[in-house]
């Protein structure tokens, strides 16, 4: 095994060119694990850590660009105010030894079904920006992003250089089932997001289909019913019927976290309270 | 592959690396510091947690090679020679420690902690060790020594 460690951007697209066989790491917490259980063994480890350009968020625009080596910590930290979904999630990452370390970018590399950034990232429309030195840039929206379990769209020259992300025009939300707070990996997870500014809603599911994916039905379900304009309450029989959409939009399976009827169960209700909560803030800030 | 890296304020060098090996293989195999206690390899139980530029990271999920150049504590770090860090101190005085596998880790979240927080609350003190695993005390010890440790960090 070869360790490679470039020091630029270009450089770490030229090596990701060169070596199809190399794996990007970059906080370690999803790698490490593969390595020191000998589930992987590849030809060599591509450590994106010494690139700074991945280190760096900006904004333009009204839209995040978060490099894909920011660590859910920053996140935390720095964009709580902008991204607050993503940022909520990134809160339930792990412990606070893998929130330093674990990232965005590796999230969406590893691209598990139960990756904590992912609803928030679907919600909020993301686009994943990924790069090759053969073809420069290209941008996918994070919705088409993940094709199968730990599977995405990334060709095999490619590396996630960040996520853009627009800044929360109104109220968002993340919520996780697990057994406790900290150290989960998600039995279900559901992120909303209220888009005022358009009169839309974003969902993302998380934990509950071979991919993270979005309840399209029940957003434009819920954004057509709910009373932008007088902002009058959320009636306990809308939110209960935007459950039922979200959970009627997830494809669970029984695993050792969960069972299936469970997830379903359990996204209905957070899609529920999320919807409500959301709505709620949304009121207040009137 | 060759790694050097400061460890404790000393810079050290290790030769024929595996470049998938983890920072907690090369402390403890390579270096002779065994603080950091070898665990899940996982990341989920915290006893190898030492500090990596500053921060505190779990050493079994970071790859030897990431730490090239970079300054790495161990709990062997935290107090000159043989005696105790004020944190360790309390640990022992508070009955914080039993089979003390998870000790050094738990130390070095604590010390970050504190560091950080001079004066946290209990809500405060649960989130920075949620990712530190102890099968002994059931936790309540350890609770009092950091509590302990900050009390007297405030009054000296």
């Amino acid at each position: 095994m070869d360790f490679l460690q470039p020091s630029s951007w270009d450089e770490a697209l030229a090596v990701r060119a060169e070596r199809p066989d190399a794996l990007p790491i970059a906080g370690g917490t999803d790698v490490m694990v593969e390595l020191n259980f000998d589930r992987r063994r590849p030809g060599a480890l591509l450590d994106l850590t010494r690139v700074g350009e991945l280190q760096e968020w900006s904004i333009d625009d009204g839209t995040v660009r978060l490099g894909a080596g920011v660590p859910y910590g920053r996140v935390i930290t720095e964009l709580g105010d902008r991204l607050p979904g993503l940022a909520m999630a990134a809160r339930t990452v792990g412990s606070p030894q893998i929130r330093v370390r674990g990232t965005v970018g590796g999230n969406l590399g590893s691209a598990s079904p139960a990756g904590d950034a992912h609803p928030p990232l679907l919600a909020a429309g993301a686009e994943v920006e990924v790069a090759s030195a053969a073809r420069g840039t290209r941008r996918i929206p994070v919705a088409e992003f993940f094709t199968g379990v730990k599977r995405n769209a990334l060709e095999p020259d490619e590396l996630i250089a960040a996520v853009h992300v627009r800044t929360a025009r109104g109220p968002q939300q993340f919520c996780k089932v697990g057994t406790r707070n900290a150290m989960v990996i998600a039995v279900s997870a559901f992120a909303l997001a209220l888009h005022p500014d358009r009169q839309a809603v974003g969902t993302g599911i998380g934990s509950a289909a071979p991919t993270p994916r979005r309840a399209a039905e029940a957003e434009e379900f819920l954004a057509g019913e709910l009373d932008w304009a007088g902002r009058a309450a959320l009636p306990e029989s809308l939110a209960q019927a935007f459950g039922e959409r979200v959970a009627a939009a997830a494809a669970p399976i029984d695993d050792v976290r969960g069972t299936a009827a469970y997830r379903r169960h359990s996204l209905a209700v957070l899609a529920r309270r999320a919807a409500t909560w959301a709505w709620d803030d949304l009121r207040r800030a009137a | 592959m060759r790694v050097t890296t400061t460890v404790n304020g000393t810079e050290r060098t290790a030769d024929d690396v595996w470049p998938g090996e983890s920072l907690l293989h090369l402390l403890r195999e390579r270096l002779g510091l065994p603080g950091a206690k070898n665990a899940c390899e996982q990341g989920e139980c915290g006893s190898c947690t030492v500090y990596l530029d500053g921060e505190p990271v779990c050493a079994c999920l970071v790859a030897a090679g990431q730490a090239v150049g970079r300054e790495v504590t161990t709990v062997e770090g935290l107090a000159p020679g043989q005696s105790l860090h004020p944190v360790q101190e309390a640990f022992v005085e508070a009955g914080a420690v039993q089979c003390g596998f998870c000790t050094p880790g738990l130390v070095v979240a604590a010390h970050d902690l504190l560091a950080r927080v001079p004066e946290p609350s209990d809500p405060e003190i649960r989130e920075a060790l949620a990712g530190n695993l102890c099968r002994c005390t059931g936790y309540e010890k350890i609770l009092d020594a950091v509590r302990l440790a900050a009390r007297r960090r405030a009054t000296r």
